[in-house]
């Protein structure tokens, strides 16, 4: 089920670069939370440090603590593969695997760790994971397909119904509606909306309407300077974050005026 | 709307800078030129009564390019008369390349469909005298697919799990040495290889013992390097993307590569091994060295005894230099290039079979 987020004093670092600085936020369970920020402010880089999945990147390495609800993801004896089966994702690019069928994409999370299954227990599953993407309608007849064969944003529900299937408690989003069209973006936001009520879902988007529309918390992330690190300037709730936002650099990035 | 720079107008082009129209040549001017410029190359050639095929085509090839380029430049301008020019070239050179290629397979089934039938391919030498109207390379298609099959098990793995290691786990001062070691592997002539078997078999089994294990390992050794470098390139064609995708699935990095990355790249990794094993199909000297080439029964066994192959059953043949060795050779010659095509056209269909379908 849904876990809170704490996170305390994160740095993260490229090698010897540091690209984020000092970050501390909660996370609250069952709601959405949107990161906005410019690019290349380490919003991404910061969202992949929850589950750990920056340690794919060599080089990359991350200090501090995250606690998901009462653990530390980074204590001693806590395993990355363990820590993202808890924590999913959902990235930028829709990325079915290209050799599996929608059907087997779907269980793609219970085959490949050799999860003993029924046929009667992943035919539920993977139906169960399809209606909760909303894509179930539009694939049912096709289950054997090959993923690659959907629309974009049908590969994203794909994705997202992939993640889900492994019943995580946390899901992150980095981006996921940048490469889709208003209907599909309008198709995943309403997704996300029913998908809070069972999970932590947290958001990277450039998209400022976007953040308002589907987050309930919203939080800036900015340069202090180029070639700084990225850090978090200012965290609330989304009503309040673009109405009265408490610092004039949030308010000049969500009003248009930055520079 | 300002022009900085305005090109300077050509022969046949509007003199005004911003018309966008331009003289072209007719759709099927090139084709037409190319006949009538054959032709009349080859009546001039006639009636100077030193007509000669090599001559014609390059007389053809320089008039044809020489004329469709000044034809293009004044009627169409520079930019696609150089567009032509270098059209000329590369269908020249592409023909240039082909010419050994159709050549070698012309004289190949010139020459050994003589003696190519069942009989050949179903018979072996023993008991038949080198200069009888008889026998066949029963016993040296036998060798080749057994000491090639042996090789192939024995390098497909050791290359392939070496590329996995190259592409998914090593870094820093251990990649770039296996590297290093796997080019300078890519470089060993292949005699090299096969006195380095002679030299192990001698060490391990004492001199003289000949087998066509022996070969294989010696064609192992050339195989090895081009199945990494080959199976590399494949498996970094992979998008890090599905490998994400995987580990965030909370999928661990062994079975990411196995059940992910691997069954993605299957296809070009076929390709890739099917060419290593081309690459060696036809090797001789090292199969010389270390299988034998005075075998003439049939042999299935890798461990016991010498084993002929169709490239040293060639050498051998020629090497004899009666008319029905020749025969005999260019026969098996034919037969070899039938097995490499054989095994290509089953390639593409187990590719076919693996490769990502998008619909």
């Amino acid at each position: 089920m849904a876990k809170r987020i704490d996170v305390s004093g994160l740095n993260v670092y490229y090698g010897d670069f540091k690209a984020v600085e000092d970050v501390s936020m909660t996370i609250e369970p069952r709601s959405v939370t949107a990161f906005i920020g410019s690019s290349g402010c380490g919003k991404s880089t910061f969202l992949r440090t929850l589950n750990r999945m920056h340690e794919v990147t060599p080089g990359a390495r991350a200090e501090g603590k995250v606690l998901l609800d009462d653990l530390d993801v980074y204590g001693p004896d806590v395993d990355p593969v363990m820590v993202r089966s808890e924590v999913g994702m959902v990235f930028q690019k829709a990325n079915p695997f290209p050799t599996m069928s929608i059907y087997d994409n779907v269980i793609a999370g219970a085959r490949l760790n050799n999860r003993r299954m029924s046929r009667s227990e992943a035919d539920e599953l993977v139906e169960r994971s399809l209606r909760g993407a909303n894509l179930w309608e539009e694939v049912k007849d096709r289950l054997n397909k090959p993923g690659s064969g959907l629309s974009g944003g049908q590969q994203q529900r794909l994705c997202i119904a992939r993640a889900t299937a492994v019943k995580p408690s946390v899901l992150l989003m980095d981006e996921p509606c940048s490469a889709l069209d208003p209907i599909s973006t309008l198709a995943i936001e309403d997704l996300i909306h029913q998908l809070k009520e069972d999970y932590t879902i947290v958001i990277v988007t450039h998209n400022m309407q976007q953040a308002a529309r589907v987050s309930d918390r919203t939080a800036f992330f900015n340069l202090s300077a180029p070639g700084k690190p990225g850090r978090l300037v200012e965290m609330g709730e989304t009503n309040q974050m673009f109405t009265r936002p408490e610092k004039k650099e949030t308010e000049n990035y969500i009003t248009g005026r930055f520079g | 709307m300002s022009l900085t720079t305005t090109p300077p107008p050509g022969p046949g082009m509007s003199a005004t800078a911003n018309d966008l129209r331009r003289g072209s040549l007719p759709h099927h001017f090139p084709a037409l030129l190319l006949a009538a410029t054959a032709a009349v190359v080859a009546g001039v050639l006639l009636a100077f009564s030193s007509f000669g095929f090599v001559l014609w085509g390059l007389l053809t090839a320089v008039a044809y390019t020489v004329i469709v380029v000044t034809a293009s430049a004044r009627v169409e301008g520079g930019r696609k008369a150089r567009d032509r020019l270098v059209t000329s070239l590369v269908y020249g050179c592409f023909l240039l390349a082909m010419l050994p290629l159709v050549s070698v397979l012309w004289t190949v089934l010139g020459n050994g469909l003589a003696r190519f039938d069942p009989y050949f391919l179903s018979v072996s030498m023993n008991g038949v005298l080198p200069s009888m109207d008889a026998g066949g390379a029963y016993h040296a298609i036998v060798g080749t697919l057994a000491i090639t099959g042996m090789a192939t098990l024995i390098s497909v793995p050791i290359g392939v799990m070496t590329a996995v290691y190259l592409v998914e786990y090593a870094e820093g001062r251990m990649k770039r040495t296996i590297m290093f070691f796997v080019d300078v592997m890519t470089g060993i002539p292949s005699i090299v290889a096969g006195l380095f078997v002679v030299a192990l078999w001698i060490i391990l089994f004492g001199p003289g013992a000949t087998n066509g294990a022996a070969g294989a390992i010696s064609l192992a050794v050339l195989m090895i390097p081009v199945v990494v470098r080959s199976s590399e390139e494949m498996l970094r064609l992979v998008p890090q993307d599905l490998r994400e995708a995987s580990y965030a699935l909370g999928v661990p990095k062994w079975r990411t590569i196995t059940k992910v990355v691997l069954p993605t790249s299957a296809a070009g990794l076929t390709t890739g091994i099917m060419l290593a094993i081309a690459r060696v199909i036809g090797e001789t000297a090292p199969l010389i060295l270390t299988a034998g080439s005075s075998a003439v029964s049939i042999n299935w066994n890798l461990f016991d005894g010498q084993m002929m192959s169709l490239p040293v059953f060639i050498y051998s043949q020629v090497r004899m230099g009666g008319a029905v060795n020749y025969e005999r050779a260019w026969a098996a010659a034919l037969t070899l290039i039938l097995v490499v095509m054989l095994l290509f056209f089953l390639a593409r269909m187990i590719g076919r079979l693996f490769a990502p379908k998008a619909r």
